[in-house]
């Protein structure tokens, strides 16, 4: 156990690598290039996106529900796959939550974006105003979504800190003991200073000891803390599947041909889990080989996750066969010639990419090899997230840009701007990523401690060998030592 | 029996290092009449906290309540807002459809219980942002766990309490301390 605590404190405690500086800095670099594209954004208003009077969501709604579609995996991770007692999770389900928490955040920059005059996003909240009684739609669909994000974002947030507050207690041990064990006394020679205070990091120990809330790891606490682990997941379970259903409300409740079919839902939540592992499979991959976790984020981890997404790939590829069967079989002319102008319109290269990505890719991990490939796991998982954003666009743009009257058939081309904040959103994203990657221990340490207990054949043997020895101590027990006591 | 001064409690602190052992400890110690006060650990321990006497926690009672709460709060927030501030008849329909209420009173009843379980939890733990930890040894967040025996709750001596801890596994070196923590 001693050894699992070193391995993942040890990145914290570490000065940052090489490595993790240049990834920092390529992040801050795309966050402020992106950060300035916003500002413009919200200086000259959304007229610098390429959207016309046809296409009114394009790009920021489409990087919305492609970001929120990220933001599943961890909590499905998390809830869903600790309500069925995968114990495999452990070693992944603190980076994936970390990650949902950081894509619902680029998610919620897309809606803020999206409104166009942000400072008024409140508006969107039920709260007492001055414009008489005017009060948010409760029957509208975006509304449900204002709750359905935020309530999300705030129980995956707390899910996760309440999680990590006994791995920050073990981090605040630590810093502790070695103020402890190097205490600054006045008969130091100026060279023994100087080691203690090198060693020494008291303002570490202050921040660590401030985060971890007061932990103490007494066996009343710990059988709270399941319970509301347990309760959480139990209400984030629900919460996932709500997230995403809702999210493809916004489309179905619609009557736009394209948009108004009963399947949105289910085909939502299988193609947010589907982009969330994948995104969760190439962070994974990166952390990994960054930060030598070979032995933690193992290759049985990973071709699971390769089954999980070849089986909602192949669900997604259901579904869009499925939307086309409905097409043609409900016999409504507007909703057959939307889909058919999907496959073979002025947008077909999007449609193709993401049949190819989406549908076509994640089938070779039904090859044995190529799951556990990790080159290939690293390749397909961002084909699969190159799909699922092209799943989004072809939703909603080729849904929009032929509308009802053929004289305000358009095609949409995404300005600068457009590129731009999505550039923003890569940015704060992997900033917040790297950041939570330095400072906060990546793996469950208190989780992983309680499987390898429950496993570790060896240490099982070394405590009983230690359980005779104290009973043979018994027969010369050592007097009370008074030195040994306070 | 240990002696209670003003303010400071004391207590045997024995370490363990493995969980079987400390479990097999907390069942042991007990029979022969020690009663302990906690057992601190790395990682959960499934049904230690019964072991040692512990009351069940009532956590999920709190949670039904928050979550109930938050259900009436999103009922009663749209019926006041949709049928009797401002009647809004959006397409000819009932203001109070109930189909439609139903994701925003979810996700309230969600909130709600969320927040309000996890505060319980930090209120009742004593924990915060800042808070300042009491610990008995610090190893128990790394790899070892410790056996706390509340001296003035016990009528053994430290000795024979000390022995009793070493008997089912505790340290040897260093043997079982007394350490004194704020009554």
């Amino acid at each position: 156990m001693h050894d699992i605590t070193n391995d993942i404190c040890r990145r914290v405690e570490e000065k940052p690598s090489l490595s993790w500086l240049l990834a920092f800095g390529f992040s801050m670099l795309l966050f402020i290039v992106g950060g300035i594209s916003l500002a413009s954004t919200w200086w000259y208003g959304i007229g610098v996106w390429g959207l016309n009077k046809t296409v009114g969501w394009a790009w920021d709604i489409t990087n919305f529900v492609w970001w929120v579609g990220i933001g599943h995996a961890g909590t499905l991770i998390s809830a869903i796959l600790l309500l069925f007692r995968q114990k495999w999770r452990t070693s992944i389900n603190r980076a994936a939550e970390a990650m949902t928490i950081f894509a619902v955040l680029c998610a919620g920059t897309f809606i803020l974006m999206h409104m166009g005059r942000t400072w008024l996003a409140h508006w969107a909240l039920p709260l007492p105003n001055t414009y008489g009684s005017l009060w948010v739609n409760f029957h509208s669909p975006l509304v449900w979504d204002v709750f359905a994000i935020s309530t999300y974002l705030t129980v995956s947030t707390v899910f996760w800190y309440v999680g990590l507050i006994p791995d920050l207690g073990t981090i605040r041990d630590r810093f502790v003991r070695t103020l402890e064990e190097n205490p600054l006394l006045p008969t130091d020679t100026p060279a023994e200073r100087k080691e203690k205070l090198k060693k020494r990091r008291p303002i570490a120990a202050f921040i660590y000891r401030i985060l971890s809330f007061g932990w103490e790891g007494g066996s009343k606490v710990w059988a709270r803390y399941e319970y509301v682990a347990l309760i959480l997941a139990g209400l984030s379970t629900p919460l996932v599947l709500s997230v995403h259903t809702i999210v493809s409300f916004d489309f179905a409740t619609s009557v736009i041909p394209g948009w108004h079919t009963t399947i949105f839902p289910p085909y939502f939540v299988a193609g947010a889990i589907f982009s969330g592992f994948a995104m969760v499979l190439t962070l994974m991959l990166v952390t990994r080989v960054v930060y030598k976790l070979e032995d933690y984020i193992t290759m049985e981890h990973i071709e699971l996750m390769n089954k999980i997404v070849m089986l909602t790939g192949s669900i997604v590829g259901i579904a869009y066969i499925t939307e086309f069967f409905i097409a043609w079989y409900s016999g409504v002319e507007a909703e057959s010639y939307a889909f058919i102008n999907r496959a073979f319109g002025p947008y077909w290269w999007a449609y193709w990419a993401m049949m190819s990505c989406n549908v076509i890719s994640p089938q070779l991990f039904w090859f044995k090899k190529i799951r556990t490939n990790l080159v290939w796991t690293f390749v397909l998982s961002i084909v699969v997230n190159i799909g699922m954003w092209f799943e989004r666009f072809v939703i909603i743009v080729t849904s929009l840009h032929r509308d009802y009257i053929p004289s305000s058939w358009t095609y949409f081309r995404p300005t600068i701007y457009d590129v731009g904040d999505y550039v923003f959103s890569f940015g704060l994203f992997f900033v917040c990523f790297f950041l939570f990657a330095k400072y906060l221990p990546v793996i469950n340490m208190a989780e992983v401690k309680t499987i390898l207990n429950s496993s570790d054949e060896k240490a099982r043997e070394k405590a009983l060998a230690k359980l005779k020895a104290g009973a043979e101590a018994m027969k010369v027990a050592p007097a009370y030592d008074k030195g040994n006591d306070l | 029996m240990a002696t209670k001064t003003a303010e400071k409690k004391k207590y045997l602190v024995g370490i363990y290092d493995h969980e079987e052992t400390v479990v097999n400890a907390v069942k042991k110690v007990q029979n022969e009449g020690v009663k302990i006060e906690e057992v601190y650990s790395p990682h959960p321990i499934h049904h230690i906290d019964t072991y040692i006497g512990h009351p069940r926690t009532r956590i999920p009672i709190a949670a039904f309540l928050f979550g109930a709460t938050g259900t009436i709060l999103a009922i009663t927030m749209i019926t006041f807002m949709m049928k009797i501030d401002w009647p809004m008849i959006i397409g000819g329909k009932n203001p109070l459809y109930p189909p439609t209420m139903v994701p925003v009173t979810f996700e309230a009843t969600v909130l709600i219980c969320a927040l309000g379980m996890v505060a319980t939890f930090l209120i009742s733990n004593g924990m915060g942002p800042g808070k300042k930890e009491f610990m008995f040894d610090r190893r128990t967040t790394d790899d070892k766990y410790a056996l706390v025996v509340d001296l003035d709750k016990n009528t053994k001596s430290v000795d024979e309490i000390r022995q009793i801890l070493i008997k089912y596994g505790a340290e040897t070196t260093p043997a079982p301390r007394i350490v004194e923590k704020d009554a």
